[in-house]
């Protein structure tokens, strides 16, 4: 069974941030991981691999800097690694993205793509249905669980009362939440390989995508401005002495929660 | 630019009884649509549809489009992506709003892919600006606020978060139009088999005026239930944070934060929540915040509206009290 991984590189949230002189995040100032939602994706993939065999490739749209998350999916055992990084990529959104990786996808062959349910950054949560869209594959996302037979799989889809059971037929794109597995910890023999394998870079010509479908060129979205959010203040700060029952509930009346 | 001003809203509901978000948004359409002399519409598609549209319309759409094709039920992403593509494409309207929800955000996904829209996420407000329909959306961990618009000749959808906007009731009777076309065998790729309501799963956080979180500090999944009994005395639900998760004591549906859920009720109280920052993420805009924390360096006073420095265990139940005997009084 061939398998890809998709997986972004984010900037790790306890990270202190900086703002660029355009208001806009300096990435470069940032300490950047794996998306955490990704891991999850790859753990069900190295998991699916020693159950049916196979290959899991991991697949990274972003600049140069992300080959290092690239190559921790390779230490947790993780074969392959394909990051498509081109200039004409900047600025892409979620759109240009997928259409990024649909034109990786068609190079590989996957029986199953595996991604993250959103990213922490963009946290658009779009990237897995588009690629589906743009592949005409079956969609299955927020998945809490997953069995893959030789043709078909199926998955819990999870809900806000439980879950949806779904079959589908392979090749198929899944979509993964928090809490389908735990992710394991790169293994120092998987540390060592991550260093030794080498990450194939593809340039949009490699995989036959045009830069006016992705990148600025292909973004819709345009800022009209930016203003810092209103911070929120440190409220009263009480001590129970017995009487902060009292204190809440005439705070909620007063403030038109009861 | 689309051929019409029209706005539309994307419905989300349970068997024909619209989200709350829905309404919202009905709302919404309508003070765009005015502004722009266009109008507006919904879009309900599955069984129940049609019952939507008496609520829908009195909130503000104009006109609903229904289908109640059995393919089209809630679960279905890829069939209902596709017959709103196509709908969209004959009739142009300028935006589409939709909730900012797991399902909807699939089929906003997958509808803008077939057509090429313009997709903007994570809503909390929108408004017209020189003209442009405008998002309004936090972003970098909340500290800043971003206001975009969709450029080029693209229909524009905005996924909106719940609570973010007011419904009221600015409409009337809607006109109610059958969707013509239909189901396309190649958009029939997932089958859903069946439909599992778990005992006590229930976590509509999005939705949910009012939550009640526990952290690390509740101490176990018996305790839990302090909490829900307060909750259930607000007319909440009941959240956490990733420890009280991670822990097992409570599903991950619940989870608010950075992994979890984005929350923005009216109330959330937080307890024995330390307030880190991949949980403040994920429930800073909630309009007023309550925390209860042993701890009176903890973090999260430092944004609640009103901080109780005290043990969970006196206080929770005390409060769940006084809020029952007040109910009682009034
Ligand atoms: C990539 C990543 C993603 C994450 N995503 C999330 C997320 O989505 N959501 C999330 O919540 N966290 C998330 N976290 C974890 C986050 O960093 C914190 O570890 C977590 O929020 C802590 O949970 P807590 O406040 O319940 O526990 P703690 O930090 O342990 O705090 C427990 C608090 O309870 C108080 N307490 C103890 N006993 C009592 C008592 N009897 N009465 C009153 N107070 C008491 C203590 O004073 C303390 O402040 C994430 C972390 C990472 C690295
Ligand atoms: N640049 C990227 N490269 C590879 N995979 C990505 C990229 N961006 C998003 N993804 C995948 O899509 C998922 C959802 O991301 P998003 O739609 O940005 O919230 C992530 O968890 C990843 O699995």
């Amino acid at each position: 069974m061939n398998i890809v991984v998709c997986l972004k590189q984010v900037p790790d949230t306890t990270a202190e941030k900086k703002l660029n002189a355009e208001f806009r995040l300096d990435r470069a100032s940032v300490e950047k991981i794996i998306n955490p939602f990704d891991e999850y994706a790859i753990e069900e993939a190295l998991k699916l691999k020693e159950q049916k065999g196979g290959t899991v490739t991991a697949l990274s749209v972003g600049p140069e800097s992300a080959k290092e998350a690239v190559r921790k999916a390779v230490a947790m055992g993780v074969e392959k690694a394909v990051l498509v990084s081109d200039d004409a990529l900047a600025g892409s959104d979620s759109l240009g993205t997928a259409r990024a990786i649909v034109g990786a996808l068609k190079k590989t062959s996957a029986d199953i793509v595996l991604f993250g349910m959103a990213s922490t950054d963009a946290a658009s949560a779009q990237v897995p249905a588009k690629v589906a869209a743009l592949l005409n594959q079956p969609l299955l996302s927020y998945v809490s669980k997953l069995e893959a037979g030789e043709s078909s799989a199926t998955v819990r889809r999870q809900t806000d009362k439980g879950y949806d059971v779904i079959t589908a037929s392979l090749p198929a794109v899944v979509s993964v939440v928090k809490g389908i597995n735990e992710p394991r910890y790169p293994s120092l023999k998987g540390i060592m390989q991550a260093k030794r394998t080498q990450i194939d870079v593809w340039s949009l010509a490699d995989i036959g995508v045009s830069a006016a479908e992705v990148g600025k060129a292909g973004a819709t979205e345009k800022v009209l401005g930016f203003v810092p959010a209103k911070a929120r203040q440190a409220g009263k700060v009480v001590k129970d002495d017995g009487t902060a029952a009292a204190v809440v509930a005439d705070f909620l009346v007063a403030s038109k929660c009861l | 630019m689309s051929a019409t001003n029209d706005i539309w809203v994307f419905v989300e509901h349970e068997k024909g009884e619209p989200k709350k978000v829905s309404l919202e948004l009905a709302t919404k359409a309508k003070e765009l649509a005015d502004a722009l002399g266009g109008s507006a519409a919904a879009v309900a598609l599955g069984p129940g549809a049609g019952a939507c549209a008496k609520k829908v319309g009195l909130y503000g759409a104009g006109t609903v489009f229904v289908s109640e094709d059995e393919q089209l039920a809630s679960y279905s992403i890829t069939p209902q992506a596709q017959v709103l593509a196509d709908l969209i494409g004959e009739r142009q309207p300028r935006v589409v709003l939709f909730p900012a929800t797991p399902a909807a955000k699939d089929i906003a996904a997958q509808a803008s892919a077939r057509i090429g829209a313009g997709v903007l996420t994570n809503s909390i407000d929108v408004s017209i600006k020189d003209g442009a329909v405008a998002s309004t959306a936090p972003a970098f961990g909340g500290s800043i606020e971003v206001t975009s618009t969709v450029a080029g000749d693209v229909p524009q959808f905005i996924l909106v978060r719940p609570n973010a906007l007011l419904p009221q009731q600015v409409g009337g009777d809607a006109q109610v139009v059958a969707i013509g076309a239909g189901v396309k065998e190649d958009s029939l790729l997932a089958k859903v088999v069946d439909v599992v309501v778990e005992a006590g799963a229930e976590a509509p956080l999005e939705e949910a005026a009012i939550i009640v979180s526990g952290g690390r500090g509740v101490g176990g999944p018996e305790n839990f239930k302090v909490l829900e009994d307060l909750a259930k005395e607000l007319g909440g639900v009941v959240g956490a944070s990733r420890a009280a998760v991670d822990a097992g004591w409570i599903s991950y549906p619940h989870q608010v934060g950075q992994t979890g859920k984005t929350v923005k009720p009216n109330l959330y109280i937080a307890c024995g929540i330390s307030g880190a920052i991949q949980h403040k993420v994920g429930m800073q805009t909630s309009k007023v915040i309550v925390a209860i924390n042993k701890n009176g360096d903890a973090p999260i006073f430092e944004f609640a509206d009103l901080g109780i420095v005290g043990d969970v265990f006196e206080v929770v139940p005390k409060l769940t009290e006084e809020i029952r005997k007040r109910k009682q009084m009034t």
